[in-house]
């Protein structure tokens, strides 16, 4: 961006710049929920890409910040564990009793299994059968937004469209589909790093809520031929037909959160790129074929999940540094997408960049986001129905972020959109 | 230089000819070839450069190794034939290989 820094993103910038290197610890939620980490990232990036910090809330682990870096740790599954046992994939570790298995938090054989039970869903042939509800449905959201008044571009149309969606893929009642979007809240929760969360018992409670819900559809679909659901195709899997009641549950959380936090808050981060880069939305608007790089960028510039933890199981040298068996270690995907050595201009959002589509977001190697697709496909859709529809629509105040080292994402965009 | 012909997913064959050396991914990528998308940008990590090589040009090339297995683990619908076209470099030994492209990358 061209314009000059607000007095809160200069004064992270000169404190991110000369702090001593040992004091900076990029995995404090105050610096995500006023979206001045990419400072800190730009600093270590510079002067300790590989980095050791001890977090008042997460206890030590190494910065991972360099897009070469951060592609060697992904594709080291042999090294760099994402196994629950060991604490899974986010930079928290879960209390005991409350370790969920799911498939992105296991390391082969047992991930490959459980992965392609569900793969077949998401995958290009049953996305081109899907694209037309997507399409219609993305419509009539649209049509019933507002005009001339402020609304919360979030709940109205980035957590509707995902819910919706969600509850598609899941057969899931429509009626009852804010329940989604609560238990994939619940489930990111964290009470260490937001005083509003809710307590681990009563999270656990809710998320038990959930599987209840959840064991009722199970029951049904089993005792039904085979659909083409997710429900069904967990039950009649044979490498998930035999998960335990937590197994279930973790990977519930798993595609909740998955196919909800994350387009979510690219179709929210979107919108606000395009209104802070408006050389790039009049480009959109004179060539809507751009929306096939455009939606890539905003998955780049965006980053909704900012990083992804590993457990180290073996020694081994990363960028220069020895990183120890037991070592936790994050790859903040968020600052390997800033990284001008392997991306042109990164600090930019361009709209028809040469390679858009790499980039970090969906991290890469074996753990690599199953859902991508059908991401980019609800993104596509979006943006091609916005540009039908909307002339303008003004972002008319400031973005409220989640308090969340993990989600980078958005409660609040108030728009309008004139009539 | 070797010359390298995909065939599309609906049958259309786009023939390119590139320096030895080059892979078959930029070898698609490089010249606006339709179903390979290549997102890693050529490290064995993403598997959108998924390719079925059939004979007499699958013996012709080297095997898949452990990566390249893990990684093929990850599409749709792996086959005996499934290769990624960033492992594999086009060389004067394979002018003329025939490359076919599945339905979508994933």
């Amino acid at each position: 961006m061209t314009s000059p820094l607000s007095a809160v993103q200069q004064q992270a910038r000169d404190a991110a710049m000369s702090m001593p290197l040992d004091a900076i610890d990029p995995a404090d939620p105050e610096y995500f929920v006023h979206d001045t980490v990419g400072h800190y990232f730009e600093r270590l990036r510079r002067d300790d890409p590989v980095h050791k910090s001890d977090s008042p809330y997460f206890g030590p682990y190494w910065s991972i910040t360099k897009y070469a870096d951060i592609m060697h740790v992904d594709t080291h599954h042999d090294i760099f564990s994402s196994d629950w046992s060991r604490g899974g994939i986010t930079l928290t570790d879960p209390p005991e009793g409350e370790k969920l298995q799911m498939f992105i938090a296991m390391d082969p054989p047992r991930h490959d299994d459980q992965r392609k039970a569900i793969t077949p869903i998401v995958a290009p042939p049953n996305l081109m059968k899907m694209e037309g509800l997507i399409r219609e449905r993305t419509c009539k959201v649209l049509d019933g937004l507002p005009r001339n008044e402020t609304f919360n571009w979030v709940d109205e149309v980035s957590i509707e469209l995902t819910t919706l969606m969600l509850a598609t893929l899941f057969d899931f009642p429509l009626e009852d589909r804010r329940l989604l979007t609560w238990w994939s809240d619940v489930a990111t929760m964290n009470k260490k790093l937001n005083p509003d969360a809710l307590e681990p018992h009563e999270r656990m409670a809710e998320l038990g809520k959930m599987l209840e819900y959840f064991t009722r559809l199970w029951n049904e679909r089993i005792n039904a031929p085979p659909a083409s659901d997710l429900v069904s195709m967990l039950a009649h899997g044979p490498s998930t037909r035999n998960m335990s009641p937590l197994e279930y549950m973790g990977n519930l959380v798993l595609l909740i959160v998955g196919g909800n936090d994350t387009t979510r808050n690219s179709m929210t981060g979107g919108l606000l790129a395009l209104h802070d880069n408006p050389d790039q939305w009049a480009k959109l608007r004179a060539d809507p074929e751009l929306i096939a790089s455009l939606v890539p960028e905003i998955v780049r510039w965006q980053t909704p999940l900012a990083h992804m933890r590993r457990t180290a199981i073996a020694d081994s040298e990363v960028g220069g540094k020895r990183i120890l068996a037991g070592d936790k270690v994050a790859m903040w995907y968020l600052s390997g997408n800033r990284d001008e050595s392997a991306i042109d201009d990164a600090h930019r959002f361009i709209i028809d960049r040469a390679r858009p589509r790499q980039h970090l977001s969906f991290g890469f190697g074996i753990h690599r986001c199953v859902g991508n697709r059908l991401a980019e496909l609800q993104l596509r859709i979006l943006w091609e129905e916005i540009l039908k529809r909307f002339p303008v629509i003004e972002v008319v105040g400031e973005p409220v972020r989640v308090r969340s080292t993990f989600v980078r994402g958005f409660s609040q965009l108030p728009v309008r959109i004139p009539g | 230089m070797p010359r390298v012909t995909f065939v599309t997913f609906a049958g259309e064959h786009h023939v390119v000819d590139v320096p030895a050396g080059t892979t078959l991914m930029r070898a698609a990528t490089d010249h606006g070839v339709p179903g390979i998308d290549g997102d890693c940008g050529g490290n064995c990590a993403c598997a959108t450069c998924h390719v079925f090589i059939e004979a007499p040009w699958a013996s012709k090339l080297s095997p898949r190794s452990d990566h390249e297995e893990d990684m093929l683990g990850l599409t749709v619908d792996p086959r005996p034939s499934s290769r990624l076209g960033c492992q594999i470099r086009v060389t004067d030994a394979i002018d003329g290989i025939v490359v076919q492209l599945p339905q979508g990358q994933h």
